[in-house]
């Protein structure tokens, strides 16, 4: 069993509670019958840390849509333990499992919001479910608005609303319980990049000011990188690598992973350069070098340095500088002579340093 | 005939239209609509499943449906004398009425309530609702422009079949065209009765329109 570590920015928040939030175990997962059945989950083990903000990350198709629904029991397990809070989820009949869902709130792609109620009404209904009075209603409502930006928005209904203030009326609704947990599907993949900025700040904003538990899903890098403090990559139904975010992203192991990363983190190769690559080298070719920067080395001159070291023969063909789970981290494609003797003092020059470099191949 | 016999024979004729569409449209509605929920809900993976009920009643649902009204009319005569203690008249004309309506009602119910996003009875699942809470506050909330639209159409449905209902001496407006305008070749009544006839539908039908567009919120501009 692998267990994420509950490291850096994502430690406990509560001493005791250093148990997880949800905890699969040896989860399984088959549709159809047993002759031709469907394998969505194969054998997930993965842990989501309280006060965290966990993402899940695949292709469609992945079963991570399945995996988040095995936590509030909209999907059931064909094996293995779903564990939320020290609750095992299967265990639970049906007026257990509903008490759960009290307690989890859950946020969707397309914020499946009731046409028919206002805003002001579609945050109440977990509320009526539960239970409350209208009073009671009324005095958790008004301020959930005003957290998620819309309180001027009450009797709108979802159609006079943009698809950001959808989703902000669904998050308002998620929270409207008090969950400790929140489950987001997806929740910004119907949306347009610079929505998706401002929902994703909300949501940050929400886990460090009530420090509630999220458990997201896309298939966006740019989601996970910018909230997520741990990340777990799913493809074909199994975890094929999972830690802090900003491991992942700066050093991916998988070939999924790197795959999804390639669109974001700036280390695509042009088409032409990637066209050209040899794996060995031949007699004048240049080497290209992916360097990356990222903790001790993120605010060095290094690449000046490198120029000096190595003479004035290095050409710079790609780079790129973003924020990853709020730490910088950069990369730098280069390419230099592929002689002995430049080899030599490059390699020098990066055993000094600590600079991160993998050698993409070589070019005419 | 002179005008003030035909408008009295209309009038009379109009309140006896009236009063059998109303009877028969509650009541049928009434009793439509937990089956029309039952078949939107009981199949497998659904709601409240009861995959072989579900089939069960769809299949009562599509015979009853399938039976061209007139047959229904003299089919269920014993039952009508059973209920009212006569087959003919006004009163005897609202038991085949009410029980043609019953699974045209239903089945309309069923498809607006198929029609709701399925999304939303997720989410609400996911809120801890019970399954009789996500009928009552999604389902039926959801379909409620498409249920009454269906009700209407019902209604309207009723008012063409209750002409039929003249067979057994059920009166109304359309009884009221077969016997003075075609039998005793009265054209003039005949158009009167075509005229009431299509201002009623009209009628109902605006009406229906205009409180399910009140009910409708999916569609407002900002």
């Amino acid at each position: 069993m692998t267990l994420s570590t509950a490291a850096g920015s994502a430690a406990p928040q509560e001493g005791v509670a250093s148990a997880p939030m949800v905890l699969f175990e040896g989860i399984s997962k088959r549709f159809g019958d047993d002759a031709n059945a469907f394998v969505a989950l194969d054998g997930i083990d993965m842990a989501v840390d309280r006060g965290a903000i966990t993402g899940i990350i695949g292709r469609s198709g992945a079963g991570k849509s399945t995996l988040i629904r095995l936590v509030n029991g909209l999907e059931k397990a064909s094996a293995g333990r779903v564990v939320v809070d020290g609750t095992e989820v299967g265990g639970l009949n049906d007026a257990g499992l509903r008490s759960l869902r009290r307690e989890i709130g859950m946020i969707f792609q397309h914020f499946n919001l009731l046409s028919s109620r206002t805003a002001f009404d579609n945050i109440a209904l977990p509320l009526e479910i539960a239970g409350f009075g209208a009073a009671d209603i009324k005095a958790k409502v008004g301020p959930l608005l005003d957290l998620v930006g819309l309180g001027d928005k009450a009797e709108r209904y979802p159609s006079e609303l943009s698809g950001g203030q959808k989703q902000r009326v669904g998050i308002a609704r998620a929270l409207a319980t008090s969950p400790k947990l929140l489950l987001s599907d997806e929740a910004t993949s119907a949306l347009d990049p610079e929505t998706t900025q401002s929902i994703l700040a909300l949501l940050k904003q929400i886990n460090a000011d009530l420090g509630l538990t999220v458990l997201l899903i896309t298939h966006e890098m740019e989601v996970v990188k910018t909230i997520a403090t741990h990340v777990a990559v799913i493809d074909r139904g199994r975890i094929v690598e999972q830690g802090p975010t900003f491991g992942i992203f700066t050093a991916p192991q998988h070939e999924t992973t790197r795959i999804l990363l390639a669109s974001t983190v700036g280390t695509n190769l042009p088409e032409w350069l990637r066209s050209g690559l040899k794996p060995e080298p031949s007699a004048g070719d240049r080497v290209l070098v992916r360097l990356t920067f990222f903790g001790a080395t993120a605010f060095q001159p290094l690449t000046a340095q490198l120029v000096t070291e190595i003479g004035g023969s290095v050409n710079i063909l790609a780079g790129a500088i973003e924020e990853i789970a709020g730490d910088p981290f950069g990369t730098l494609v280069v390419a230099y002579p592929a002689t002995p003797d430049i080899l030599d003092r490059a390699n020098r020059f990066y055993a000094a340093t600590g600079l991160a470099t993998e050698v993409l191949g070589y070019v005419a | 005939m002179s005008p003030e016999m035909l408008f009295d024979l209309l009038w009379k004729s109009l309140l006896q239209t009236l009063h059998m569409v109303a009877v028969s449209g509650l009541v049928g509605s009434l009793v439509g609509l937990p089956i029309g929920i039952f078949l939107a809900t009981s199949g497998r993976n659904e709601l409240f499943p009861a995959p072989a009920l579900n089939r069960a009643v769809g299949l009562v649902v599509n015979a009853a449906r399938s039976t061209p009204f007139i047959i229904l009319v003299v089919a269920i005569i014993p039952l009508t004398r059973l209920l009212t203690g006569t087959s003919i008249g006004t009163s005897a004309a609202i038991v085949p009425l009410t029980i043609a309506t019953v699974p045209f009602f239903a089945r309309l119910v069923e498809a607006a309530i198929r029609d709701v996003d399925k999304g939303l009875i997720e989410a609400a699942r996911a809120m801890g609702a019970t399954p009789m809470q996500i009928v009552f506050k999604v389902l039926l909330a959801e379909a409620r422009p498409a249920i009454l639209l269906a009700f209407t159409m019902t209604i309207v449905s009723l008012i063409g079949y209750s002409a039929m209902v003249g067979a057994v001496g059920g009166g109304g407006l359309g009884d009221l065209g077969i016997r003075y305008g075609y039998q005793r070749f009265m054209p003039e009544v005949m158009l009167a009765v075509v005229v009431v006839l299509i201002v009623l539908v009209q009628l109902v039908q605006s009406a229906g329109d205009a409180l399910a567009r009140r009910f409708d919120k999916r569609n407002r501009k900002s």
